[in-house]
């Protein structure tokens, strides 16, 4: 588990962990309106601004506390990156609205256990009432996307049949 | 007060406005964000930063930072970094390649920019195959990759970057993956710090031309050795490994090159002079 000890290190890493996911759905949205995508970029940028909203959120809690401004390498994860990080390896030019929420959901849950565990394992009530405010907001978040969700049933296998392939087999 | 102490700089400072044209799951999204994620770590300012590049997807990246760039002639980044960086030694200088660019058309630079051992971070992008120009094999291509350009594979021997880098002469030399970009930062920050020549090689998928290197996810893994400063060693080390070893394998001590500077006793005009017609 990752050890913050404070309120300040609680907000900093919750902060990043929003403003990295503003930063990744923005930069999936651009890919998908450079690939003529137009219905997942719009996905896309309103999961950032989604995303960007409770970042400022947090942020407004950031302004009475001490909180420290972390370099990229020292902010402590309990993973090799930010719990709300997606695979940028499971990005598809053909990719659909339920494969872009699947993406989202994972994100979701992951934030979701980060503050889960965080606060079960935190002694500072201080501490641990800001955790169950951040676990909730991201339980919202998911119930969000499965909402979401249930406006695109799972495509056929063959949704990423491209009749136009940017590679040739003969 | 040096700006980087001035100024604590972001991740975003360093990324510019244009929008990368990389396939949607390329492996060098996670590589621009290494390369910023890296530079924010340092603190250095975007302005005293210089990305050179030849051609090439992975050479596109100038465009997408917020620093000085270059993006030059095929092969021939390594060459115009050196000389940027020699004359101006006060810049971070960052070269940016594929293994198409970095090792075949610019090979003979690789190997003399080794030797010279100037203080920059030649960082390669390596998918194992030529994305840019549609699949073709490159050098370090495996020699039974059948594709539609190279039925049955070349058969040929892969050219092996890290080994050539150590006989050449590379001050630091890493190997990292691209879907573990603070990993990757990491040793960038490390590379980018370490005085003289060094060369990290980033194992990053190309989901186009090489779907199946979407697997390397699941092959990659952390060096069970420390690093060593030595170069012998390190050699027979990377020459036994399965080549989806990870970290820092090489850390030298050789001085960096860097000639004075400022002493000509000649000016412009004087060399404009010699080819005026």
């Amino acid at each position: 588990m990752t050890n913050l000890t404070n309120i300040g290190d609680l907000l900093a890493h919750a902060y990043q962990i929003e403003i990295e996911a503003v930063e990744r759905y923005q930069m999936l949205a651009d890919q998908m309106e450079v690939h003529n995508n137009s219905e997942l970029e719009k996905l896309f940028r309103k999961l950032a601004y989604h995303e960007g909203q409770h970042a400022e959120e947090i942020r407004t809690q950031m302004t009475d506390a001490n909180v420290p401004e972390l370099k990229p390498g020292e902010f402590r994860w309990a993973g090799p990156d930010s719990p709300e990080a997606v695979d940028l390896g499971d990005i598809h030019y053909m990719m659909t609205p339920w494969h872009a929420l699947q993406l989202a959901l994972k994100a979701e849950q992951q934030a979701f256990a980060f503050f889960d565990e965080f606060r079960r394992s935190a002694s500072d009530p201080d501490i641990k009432r800001l955790a169950d405010e951040f676990a909730e907001e991201e339980e919202e978040h998911v119930a969000m996307v499965l909402k979401e969700l249930e406006k695109y049933p799972e495509p056929d296998d063959d949704w990423d049949d491209d009749p136009d392939p940017p590679v040739s087999p003969e | 007060m040096s700006k980087a102490q001035a100024v604590a700089y972001k991740q975003g400072d360093y990324k510019s406005k244009v929008k990368p044209i990389w396939c949607p799951g390329c492996g060098d999204y996670h590589v621009l964000i290494s390369i910023t994620r890296a530079l924010a770590e340092i603190g250095v300012a975007p302005e005293d930063v210089a990305v050179i590049s030849g051609i090439g997807c992975s050479s596109r990246i100038p465009a997408y930072t917020n620093c000085y760039g270059f993006h030059g002639v095929h092969g021939r980044s390594l060459a115009l970094a050196a000389g940027l960086k020699v004359a101006r030694p006060d810049l971070t200088v960052l070269i940016t390649s594929g293994d198409g660019d970095g090792f075949s058309i610019g090979g003979n630079h690789f190997l003399h920019a080794c030797r010279r051992n100037v203080d920059m971070t030649y960082i390669v992008m390596d998918n194992r195959v030529y994305g840019m120009t549609k699949g073709q094999p490159s050098p370090t291509t495996e020699p039974d990759w059948d594709s539609a350009l190279s039925p049955g594979g070349t058969g040929l021997r892969p050219f092996h970057p890290l080994v050539i880098a150590l006989a050449s002469g590379a001050n630091f030399v890493a190997r990292t993956f691209s879907g573990d970009p603070n990993g990757t930062a990491r040793v960038l920050v490390e590379a980018i710090r370490h005085p003289g020549f060094s060369f990290v090689e980033i194992l990053s998928p190309c989901v186009t031309f090489r779907p199946d290197e979407k697997e390397w996810k699941n092959m990659v893994h952390t060096a069970p050795v420390e690093p060593t400063d030595d170069a012998a060693r390190a050699a027979r080390r990377i020459m036994t490994d399965d080549g989806f070893n990870l970290g820092v394998l090489y850390r030298g001590h050789r001085a960096p090159y860097q000639p004075e500077i400022g002493t000509a006793s000649v000016d412009v005009a004087d060399l404009e002079e010699a080819f005026l017609l």
